[in-house]
């Protein structure tokens, strides 16, 4: 049941992207039944009321999908609960007198736009390097006409549940992007309809990863973050065929 | 507030039976020449499903495109968060369905309050939506000989709403996104992020562009265009507690309005009976649990007053299983917004349940008990598992609670046949026009009506107005039609950050929607609809006086935007409210208490009210004009809904 409990916390302020950032510190009173970016709602409205400018955080559809929120909770992207967005995540989580530190993601390629908010658009650029089937609207036949698998279609709704929020790049050491970049990629080419441009997909969307992201060392701290689970093989998938994408040229050659 | 009964306004449906109108019109809209598309600028705001599905389209045709979305990221659009399926006449399942018993199932559903020619069109294309969508890669359930599974939906007697796990939103926009992005790529689409419209600019009646404020830089932009398409979704957000994400508004629209789009049935409003109830005085926002729940689930509260017991040591013979006994046929799969008003009365009652007394059992132990554990697991696993994350309460073992929440807005810009509004060269598509669902929506028909707009409809019918066009340059955005318009957005800016009061925007917009929930919502009367046009107005008065932004306008500032958000929301919960009470009949999502059977149910009045209201905006001091379209029905004869 509900109960009151205060918290202690340390949230980067940062008022724009060329000046310096700093930890500052609040304490806040809130119910455990209460969301927690409600709690941060509450936080703002005080600061308001002070005259103090509230903490700039994102969040849109709060329902775990639009992929909007995201910050670091005590060193976790999106906290400490497994699988669930910073938008999901209750007070309850917590206990009377806890800390709590709230940092923007943080990746160079994520730069910080105003305290716990960053620019996450190379994910856009990904996606703009290859992240599609090229199918002009009209030109589609009957969808049955084309039976997939149903294990084929389950796979790749598993890869397509990536909600773009990016914990997975801020929770890498290194800063890669390879779990967001491969689970595009498994989407379509689990799929008949993603066969025709399998191979220049992967190599396109391989090499813009790469001009943003850091490398990926198999760490699999990107998974443990991820709010839908994205599975780590998804990894492989995309590093066996960007590998058999470069080692021959396939125009010519068929798809296999 | 006046009233202008002469039918003013001009649908443009074409001529024909019903079947033949869309085919006809096709035929006989004008053509722009492919090598002339790229002649002629079109601006898309909104890259929802309708807005991404349309910049990729028009994209694709060779059109040159400039989309807009106040997101970080097109994909962030609150279309994604659709849940339950999308609806089209494939009739996969053989079992009877086709184009026209989606239309008439649409029609019927809407209370006879659409227009027929419009619904048949949605009904005609939404087959074409599935083949689109899947040629894309929307992972939709299968079967396991490779086809496209179906489920039937919200109450409908055939199976024709395709699906992708309880995320089909988030898939078909992916496809719809992806489209756009390719042709971002292919240089036919300028994508803008993190621009939010503020104004429609318009010169000689005509569209020619739009105002944005770039909401990092602060920087008020011209942008101008051959013509303007508006995909923004709807208003819901006006009840500051509902199921739309936090950033959706009625700016965009609204500012269109106020440059001379006419604004329709903005009292029909639909809300969904089963969302998690508040849980506290700050709660931000509810969140919907899909409906098929209801298919399992029993519905009751205690028959005592104020019963605090926790629902185990409350005896059978004191629950009260409401729906159940007053609808025997239906039970606990009434429609929409019989459920929603019945759970509104027991709790009005003194019947509600949970630690705010706000919400009604839906209770599984019956099912649980039946199918066993693992049965109902397979089928409502991921949501029982979401309504546990957010409560932390076990609906294996406790009776979830439930309570209506505010969740779509059948009214919108009114758009003709083509999706034009009142301003020529400006057109509304998806949930941001009022066109297809007329006092109430199907389940599983808002992701079909984005897309069939969006995809197969706008993309045809934009040609026919810039055709005539065709050697005319966009107006220049140093043209003072538009150098004004920047002007009046900066003052307005200015003018949020120098009130200096004392309460915050949120304060005001959590006000505003509990007078908009309390006097506009489940059920209206004429007492309390007057109640609100005076309430508005004076918390309006005192939002202008006494709000707080602070910060700068060239920073990223979250208060200011909403400031002009929530200062929109004002002027149309005030129209909300003479349409309603202009609406002496109950229909839809709009029930008047007045009219209402001697059961208790919906009573239409079809003689006075078979028509649409569309409104025109006089200025801020004045009322705004009451303006009718008629509409016909040729093909279906409205009846009396009846579910007992």
């Amino acid at each position: 049941m509900s109960e009151v409990i205060t918290v202690n916390l340390k949230i980067w302020r940062q008022e724009s992207p060329e000046k310096s950032g700093y930890f500052e510190e609040y304490t806040q009173k809130i119910t455990t039944e209460a969301s927690f970016l409600e709690m941060i709602d509450l936080l703002n409205e005080d600061l308001n009321s002070q005259g103090l400018e509230p903490v700039a955080i994102e969040s849109d559809c709060r329902e775990g999908i639009c992929g909007t929120c995201g910050v670091m909770i005590n060193g976790q992207a999106h906290g400490p609960r497994k699988a669930t967005t910073t938008c999901q995540l209750h007070m309850r989580e917590f206990s009377d007198g806890d800390e709590i530190v709230i940092e923007p993601f943080r990746a160079i390629s994520f730069p910080v736009i105003r305290d716990l908010v960053v620019d996450r658009s190379p994910f856009d650029q990904i996606i703009e390097s290859g992240g599609y089937i090229s199918v002009n609207t009209g030109a589609a036949s009957d969808a049955n006409l084309t039976p997939v698998p149903k294990e084929a279609a389950d796979q790749a709704f598993d890869a397509a549940a990536c909600i773009g929020c990016g914990a997975c790049v801020a929770a890498c050491p290194n800063s890669a992007a390879q779990l967001f970049t491969s689970a595009k990629l498994a989407h379509m080419a689990s799929l008949p309809q993603g066969q025709p441009e399998r191979w220049k997909r992967t190599e396109m969307m391989v090499g813009t990863m790469e001009e943003f992201f850091g490398s990926c060392t198999n760490h699999g701290e990107c998974h443990e973050a991820c709010p839908k689970e994205i599975n780590l093989d998804f990894i492989a998938f995309m590093n066996r065929d960007y590998m058999k994408a470069k080692v021959k040229n396939r125009a010519l050659s068929g798809q296999r | 507030m006046a009233t202008n009964n002469k039918t003013v306004l001009d649908s443009r449906v074409p001529s024909g039976s019903l079947e033949e109108k869309w085919e006809n019109h096709k035929f006989s809209m004008n053509l722009v020449n492919p090598n002339n598309k790229r002649k002629f600028d079109v601006i898309v705001v909104g890259t929802g499903l309708a807005g991404a599905s349309a910049a990729a389209s028009l994209g694709e045709l060779g059109y040159k495109v400039k989309a807009f979305t106040f997101h970080d990221s097109p994909r962030r659009a609150h279309s994604i968060a659709a849940q339950g399926g999308i609806n089209a006449a494939k009739n996969y399942k053989n079992d009877g369905d086709s184009v026209y018993r989606l239309f008439y199932d649409t029609i019927k559903g809407g209370d006879y309050r659409s227009r027929e020619a419009n619904v048949h069109r949605l009904a005609e294309v939404s087959t074409n939506i599935i083949d689109q969508a899947t040629a894309q890669g929307v992972p939709f359930a299968r079967e396991y000989g490779g086809l496209l599974d179906n489920r039937s939906f919200g109450g409908a007697q055939v199976s024709r709403t395709f699906y992708a796990r309880g995320q089909t939103g988030q898939q078909l926009l992916l496809g719809a996104y992806s489209a756009m992005m390719r042709q971002v790529a292919a240089g036919n689409v300028e994508l803008h992020t993190r621009a939010e419209l503020l104004d429609v600019v318009t010169k000689d009646g005509q569209a020619c562009g739009i105002v944005t404020r770039d909401l990092l830089s602060g920087e008020v932009i011209a942008h101008s265009a051959h013509a303007v398409v508006l995909a923004t979704g709807g208003y819901g957000n006006v009840y500051f507690l509902s199921t739309n994400a936090m950033m959706s508004n009625v700016t965009a629209a609204w500012r269109a309005h106020r440059r001379g789009a006419f604004f329709a049935n903005p009292c029909y409003t639909q809300i969904h009976p089963t969302c998690i109830p508040a849980s506290d005085d700050f709660q931000s926002k509810l969140t919907l649990m899909s409906e098929s729940l209801r298919n399992d689930g029993r519905i009751w509260v205690p028959e005592a007053f104020d019963d605090s017991r926790p629902a185990n040591e409350i005896p059978e013979n004191e629950r009260d299983y409401y729906l159940e006994t007053r609808y025997p046929a239906f039970g606990n799969l009434v429609p929409r917004d019989v459920a929603s008003r019945n759970a509104k009365n027991v709790v009005d009652q003194g019947h509600g349940v949970g630690p705010l007394k706000n919400g009604v059992y839906l209770d599984f132990s019956a099912a649980v008990g039946r199918d066993g554990h693992d049965a109902i697991s397979a089928k409502y696993g991921n949501l029982f598992d979401m309504y546990e994350s957010i409560t932390g309460e076990n609906p294996y073992e406790v009776p979830m609670r439930i309570y209506p929440a505010i969740h779509y807005t059948m009214g919108g810009v009114w758009v003709d046949y083509n999706l034009m509004t009142t301003i020529p060269g400006l057109y509304a598509i998806g949930e941001a026009n009022f066109s297809d669902h007329g006092a109430n929506r199907l389940g599983a028909s808002a992701l079909m009506q984005g897309l069939a707009d969006g995809y197969f409809v706008l993309p045809y019918t934009i040609g026919d107005g810039l055709a005539d066009q065709l050697g005319e340059p966009a107006v220049s955005t140093d043209d003072p039609v538009f150098t004004n318009a920047v002007n009046a957005i900066e003052d307005e800016t200015a003018k949020w950050l120098s009130i200096n009061g004392t309460r915050s925007v949120d304060y005001f917009h959590r006000e505003l929607g509990r007078l908009v929930w309390n006097h506009i919502g489940m059920s209206r009367n004429k007492e309390g609809l007057e109640k609100a046009v005076s309430e508005i107005g004076a918390l309006k008065e005192e939002f202008y006086n006494d709000v707080r932004v602070l910060g700068s306008a060239d920073t990223l500032n979250l208060s200011l935007e909403k400031a002009g958000r929530v200062s929109d929301f004002f002027e149309l919960a005030e129209l909300m409210a003479h349409d309603a009470l202009k609406r002496e009949e109950s229909c839809g999502g709009h029930f008047r208490e007045e009219h209402q059977t001697p059961e208790g149910e919906a009573q239409r009045d079809d003689d006075n009210f078979a028509h649409v209201a569309a409104w025109e905006w006089n200025g801020k001091e004045d009322l705004q004009t009451r303006h009718v379209e008629k509409l016909d029905f040729e093909n279906v004869t409205p009846t009396q809904r009846s579910y007992k």
